[in-house]
């Protein structure tokens, strides 16, 4: 039996995957294109990024204290959620407390995570998505399949239906200047009513309490221009030591993630307006959301905790190509997701404990991560926590048999050369599952089995 | 991955040969003894060598690994340098047994994973050999397939420098060179879709660069890539690099 994000992969439409097969790759070569002109070798940026966000893993606690208090010194009203119901709760009681009704958002995974935008919509607040990507997902009630692209598997045909299907286009055009300038044009309008405008937060200082968020539509600015109240939704790893660190960080993030020097836009946000500014929000709220993030540092892949969502490991990985984001059953695909979920939501472990299968170990991620996160090995770590927690794996090869044949020299001599009789045999019919799957593509070589051991021997006599 | 900086050089030493080339490749051993004897290095073959135990720890099934590491350790003690004509268990060795060992690590096991060498980067580091003293009769075209098991080790550098040496060899490049052939080992049989999408689409750029000869340094790639190529009517010329030192010596008179 092949596994679940094989079957997906399979049954995926050829047009949706072309559209992540040419996203994922085009991707890739920008980053490439991007971090080597400037960087040479970015390896060792690389590896300063991975020590710094694991320095500040290991003393989380005394910089999420320092982090409360210079947000506190600023204004900024300061909530700790440790899961998801907390989180949107927290947030949705800020909201009442200022009466909106109305509100933008810009692109935030936590929010995602916690599924934000279904509950406050339930809730009867009228929650838009600004990040164009995020408004067309959520024009078609669909999920976002990549981090950083979330209509990665679209097109723009697609996208050009769906606005004229919701009215904000009167005529179908699918020329992608056209379809972002009607999007304009519809998001402006909501901006000037919304009462409130919720975004993630890329980094959190923890020396000065100024939060940074990086965009390259310039939504999250125009989501908190005209209202009155911003809340940020950060998951507590967001944070790092000093401003200065950013240097790091902005320089590989921008790169890893689209092949830019910097996004468009970084902002800097101080905290609330100020007496001397003429607009911005009166007020302030920061969520702190843990949802599962302590459980994560507990455990043996806690290294997974660096990554500052930048989807590089996702265009290079060829499984996500292949499979899209959708096939890994969670907020986070690719490589990041196939660690992250199983754990992240740990008590979802048995049914995600399939997405640390989903490759062929390539470290193709490895390389690209710009927090240096070894993934290939916290999947490896992964499938033995499942192994070990003996929870069933579709199609899996049980290797007892194998440890003991290879335990077991004069018998694994044996089957080497009995391997032999399978040249005479009809393989391509025998009733075993695993050979057929893999002989159904492929033919396998003719079995030598043993004669390099004779032949050295004759060699030697 | 990291490889030891103080691996042992030396003109003794232990092969490993894989379970691969035990089972169908064994002119990949065959060369790796003579090209290794043709430089002066004296090879010893433990016969109770198995398997480094790859499929069960890349199948999370870590107590049936490790059982195969230790026996493995056990066949390799000594302080030789142990070669391998494969990246992907020479990583096993050095990277992937540290893993399944991490938290009771065994001596045997890191002396194991101190003294692995897959063999090409042991030749162009370990001995030293810059240029290959070998010469095609023929203009070559050879389309190297870098394995990922070599990405973070000296392996696939070795490969290009070595191969790029010899004479009327020509290295063509294609296309997407860094993405994996989809094999995984049990990857292959439990992903058989995406294996064999990822398999194709590189023999495709493989092809297109239109090899006389499609190489590498791991067998185990090569088995799934020129399996699938064969299936689908287009069979293609292939053997592990260290036959290309072999065959491309000067014949001995």
């Amino acid at each position: 039996m092949p596994q679940q994000i094989d079957t997906y992969a399979r049954n995926i439409s050829d047009e949706k995957q072309h559209s992540v097969i040419d996203g994922s790759s085009a991707g890739t070569d920008k980053r490439y294109k991007a971090l080597h002109h400037d960087y040479g070798d970015p390896n060792p940026l690389r590896k300063l990024a991975g020590a710094i966000k694991d320095h500040t893993l290991h003393h989380l606690d005394e910089y999420l204290e320092k982090s409360e208090k210079a947000l506190t010194d600023r204004g900024v009203h300061v909530h700790y959620a440790s899961t998801d119901e907390d989180a949107r709760q927290a947030i949705l009681s800020i909201l009442r407390e200022h009466g909106v009704t109305q509100l933008t958002k810009s692109k935030s995974m936590a929010a995602e995570e916690i599924h934000l935008n279904p509950f406050l919509i339930e809730n009867g607040i009228d929650c838009l998505e600004s990040d164009l990507g995020e408004f067309i997902i959520q024009l078609d009630g669909d999920e976002p399949s990549h981090i950083v692209k979330p209509i990665i598997h679209k097109n723009r045909r697609g996208i050009a239906e769906t606005f004229l299907r919701e009215g904000i286009a009167a005529d179908y055009n699918d020329d992608p200047e056209t379809i972002t300038r009607r999007a304009r044009v519809h998001l402006r309008g909501k901006y000037m009513t919304a009462e409130a405008g919720i975004t993630g937060a890329n980094f959190v200082c923890s020396d000065t309490g100024r939060l940074v968020l990086v965009t390259n539509e310039g939504n999250s600015r125009f989501g908190m221009a005209p209202n009155k109240l911003h809340i940020a939704l950060v998951g507590i790893e967001k944070i790092i030591p000093k401003e200065r660190d950013l240097s790091v960080f902005l320089n590989l993030l921008g790169r890893s993630a689209t092949g830019q020097q910097l996004t468009v836009y970084t902002e800097f946000i101080n905290g609330p307006k100020s007496a001397n500014q003429a607009d911005g929000p009166e007020h302030m709220h920061v969520v702190f959301i843990d949802n599962g993030r302590t459980d994560v540092l507990a455990s043996n892949c806690r290294e997974i905790l660096r990554c500052i969502r930048c989807s590089a490991c996702q265009n290079v990985c060829p499984v996500y190509r292949q499979a899209s984001g959708h096939a890994y059953r969670s907020t986070y695909g690719g490589p990041i997701g196939a660690v992250l979920s199983p754990i992240l939501f740990g008590s979802r472990f048995p049914e995600l404990a399939d997405l640390p299968k989903a490759s062929s170990l390539c470290g193709a991620c490895n390389e690209v991560c710009p927090v240096d996160i070894p993934i290939s090995d916290l999947l490896l770590r992964l499938r033995d926590k499942a192994k070990r927690e003996e929870i069933p794996s579709e199609g899996a090869i049980p290797m007892s048999p194998f440890a003991t044949l290879a335990t077991s020299p004069s018998l694994w001599r044996t089957a080497m050369t009995m391997s032999k009789a399978m040249n005479h045999l009809p393989i391509q019919v025998a009733p075993i599952k695993p050979l057929q799957d893999w002989l159904g593509q492929r033919t396998l070589p003719e079995s030598h089995g043993g004669d390099f051991r004779k032949w050295l021997k004759e060699r030697r006599r | 991955m990291i490889v030891s900086d103080e691996r042992p050089v030396g003109k003794r030493v232990m092969l490993m040969g894989t379970c691969l080339c035990d089972a169908f490749y064994d002119e990949a051993a065959k060369a790796t003894v003579e090209v290794l004897e043709y430089l002066g290095v004296t090879v010893e073959f433990p016969e109770n060598q198995t398997c480094c135990g790859q499929p069960a720890f890349n199948s999370g099934d870590w107590n049936a690994s490790r059982k195969v590491a230790r026996h493995t350790a056990d066949v390799f003690a000594g302080d030789l340098p142990v070669i391998v004509p494969s990246g992907s268990c020479a990583a096993m060795n050095f990277h992937g047994n540290l893993l399944q060992f991490e938290e009771a690590p065994e001596e045997k096991i890191n002396s194991l994973a101190r003294r692995t060498w897959e063999v090409m980067d042991f030749i162009r580091h370990g001995l030293g050999v810059k240029t290959w003293p070998g010469t095609f009769a023929e203009p070559t075209r050879i389309a190297f397939h870098r394995s990922c098991h070599s990405r973070g080790s000296n392996s696939g550098e070795a490969i290009l420098e070595l191969l790029g040496s010899i004479g009327n060899a020509e290295i063509v490049p294609f296309g997407q060179g860094e993405q994996c052939c989809g094999f995984g080992g049990t990857f292959s049989v439990t992903f058989p879709h995406i294996s064999g999408r990822m398999g194709t689409l590189k023999m495709d750029h493989i092809l297109d660069a239109k090899p006389d000869i499609l190489t590498s340094g791991d067998m185990s790639c090569l088995m799934h890539l020129t399996g699938l190529a064969r299936a689908q009517g287009r069979p293609v010329r292939h053997c592990h690099a260290i036959e290309i030192l072999r065959d491309t010596l000067p014949v001995k008179s």
